[in-house]
């Protein structure tokens, strides 16, 4: 589903400030396959979101979606077929636009014509819209006029996770989506992406810093050093792997001991 | 009193379009359009041109047309060539000053003597007897400010106000930003000409200058009328424009007449307001940092 070759990004080349972020990363992902990034501080996991979100092009290597080449289109027209979550829960909807308005938005990326610049939502997406909602099940389906900037963090998290999945993305990128909500929201927020990867078959890439999350969600468990994937893990290797065989198995892969500040190892 | 209501209200009406494009590309687009100022006369140039020329109601699309025109040769500065957006606005006013002299036919003010306009047109059918201008001037904002909200509530309009609300989630969103910005701006810029147009016909004559301060002034309907009705919906801003718009022409008229204050030194009293009303949350911020610092001090005092 997803092809990387051999992608590489260094940022502010030829100046002191000079770092070379993404080093040749190769990575392959089988339609269905939902994979968790773990590594260091600066190991370069959410350059390479950005790189397959085309935030900015590679300067080396090609990237493919689906068997298409998406190396040099632009962000926005990627956007159709991505789905992505920020850590941030203030990044991925506007505040001062309704829920309806916010999910109608995310509607645009559905099947229908792209020239229907003039449509309008309808009785019918509306009663779409509140039966999405009603799956989350924080009872947003009757408040969706209200604007968005009401909606505490865990609950626009979740509105975004359904506005990234509303129509089902072919690959769906979360970028440490549940780190900046309290414990109890972050295990509701992961609980519900567990449901709607799973019942979607999304194929999905998340990174956490949780330790426990990247062997128990998905299946496989990528860790990246130093803008390499220096671990690729899956299958029965990854199956009775614990999170001290993580940790060694990362030392023996980089040369060096995981080093991230906010690593949490339960 | 009368007659101060009635100018108030035509005034009020023409003036509110200027406020309306205001509330598309400062409130929903969070961009200070600059170009405001030239494309007003612009659309009063085109428009009084195409009247003298004999045809005053294609005068008027054809003025939206211009300042669509001249939106997007703002946006494309902002989006594409990387110009900081309210410098990019300041280029193309000063632009549209030579472009508007070129469409006046190279002399700084032009009049209309016997020719029609759309009002001595409908003067004319003997709609409206007596208001035919309030009615028009009322029929024209309104039909604006109904079309505006339609088009903001399209596919098109609420991505729209989602590059103005959070650029980030538009991109994430399959939404192209150069693209709503340009279109937005393109939107304002026809609706800012329309005033013009409107202006022009109505008061019969055009002056290069027509337009200097068109900004802060349609800023300040737009605030008053925040004011008045609160800023929550889309509905409720754009008939929040209109009702601000009416206000300031009112005081306007008043002073006017009565010379409280002298008639220019009215620019002056609209920049302070506004500058105040939109200085006020900073205001706000510093006046409760001073309480807290002063309650800290009492209490360091007493304890």
């Amino acid at each position: 589903m997803l092809e990387l070759k051999h992608i590489s990004k260094t940022f502010n080349p030829g100046t002191v400030n000079e770092k070379k972020a993404l080093d040749g990363v190769s990575l392959r992902l089988e339609a269905g396959d939902f994979a968790t990034i773990v590594g260091s501080n600066g190991a370069g996991k959410s350059t390479l979101f950005h790189a397959i979100a085309g935030v900015f092009y590679v300067d080396q290597g090609s990237i493919a979606l689906d068997g298409e080449d998406i190396t040099f289109r632009p962000e926005y027209r990627r956007s159709r077929e991505l789905g992505r979550l920020f850590q941030d829960p203030m990044k991925g909807t506007a505040p001062h636009m309704t829920i309806e308005e916010n999910l109608a938005l995310a509607y645009l990326r559905a099947g229908k014509p792209r020239n229907a610049y003039f449509s309008r939502i309808t009785k019918q997406d509306k009663e779409f819209f509140r039966q999405q909602l009603a799956l989350l099940g924080m009872g947003l389906e009757d408040r969706m006029r209200q604007p968005v900037g009401l909606l505490s963090g865990g609950q626009r998290q979740a509105l975004t996770l359904l506005m990234a999945t509303l129509v089902p993305p072919k690959l769906l990128l979360l970028d440490e989506h549940t780190a900046a909500l309290d414990p109890a929201t972050a295990e509701k927020v992961l609980a519900l992406t567990r449901d709607i990867v799973a019942r979607q078959h999304i194929t999905c890439l998340m990174v956490t810093h949780n330790m426990r999350h990247a062997l128990d969600l998905g299946n496989r468990t990528l860790m990246m050093d130093a803008g390499r994937i220096v671990l690729d893990l899956s299958g029965a290797e990854r199956g009775g792997l614990t999170v001290e065989d993580l940790l060694s198995r990362f030392r023996a892969g980089a040369g060096k001991d995981l080093d991230n500040d906010r690593i949490l190892l339960s | 009193m009368l007659y101060i209501t009635q100018t108030a209200l035509v005034l009020g009406f023409q003036y509110a379009l200027v406020a309306m494009a205001l509330f598309l590309s400062y409130r929903i687009l969070d961009i200070a359009d600059l170009t405001t100022d030239g494309c007003f006369v612009l659309g009063a140039a085109v428009s009084v041109t195409a009247a003298a020329a004999g045809r005053p109601i294609l005068g008027i699309p054809l003025a939206m047309l211009a300042g669509a025109c001249a939106g997007g040769v703002t946006a494309f500065l902002q989006t594409r060539l990387g110009v900081p957006s309210i410098l990019a606005g300041i280029i193309t006013n000063t632009g549209l000053y030579t472009v508007n002299l070129m469409v006046m036919g190279w002399k700084s003010n032009a009049s209309l003597l016997r020719e029609d306009t759309v009002f001595t047109l409908l003067r004319e059918t003997g709609i409206g007897g007596g208001q035919y201008e309030l009615l028009l001037s009322a029929v024209i904002t309104i039909l604006a400010g109904v079309l505006l909200v339609l088009f903001l509530g399209t596919r098109l309009g609420l991505s729209i106000r989602a590059t103005g609300d959070n650029r980030d989630m538009v991109r994430a969103s399959s939404i192209n930003p150069t693209f709503t910005v340009t279109v937005g701006l393109c939107v304002a810029n026809a609706l800012t000409a329309l005033s013009g147009a409107v202006v022009g016909q109505a008061q019969k004559t055009i002056d290069i200058n027509s337009g200097t301060g068109i900004v802060v002034i349609g800023l300040a309907c737009l605030i008053i009328g925040e004011t008045v009705l609160g800023r929550r919906s889309v509905v409720k801003g754009a008939v929040a424009v209109v009702v601000g718009s009416v206000i300031y022409r009112f005081i306007y008229a008043v002073v006017f007449y009565t010379k409280i204050v002298p008639v220019d030194g009215l620019k002056l009293v609209t920049a302070v307001v506004v500058a105040l009303a939109i200085a006020m949350p900073a205001i706000r911020q510093w006046a409760a940092f001073q309480r807290r610092k002063r309650a800290a001090a009492a209490g360091r005092r007493e304890g």
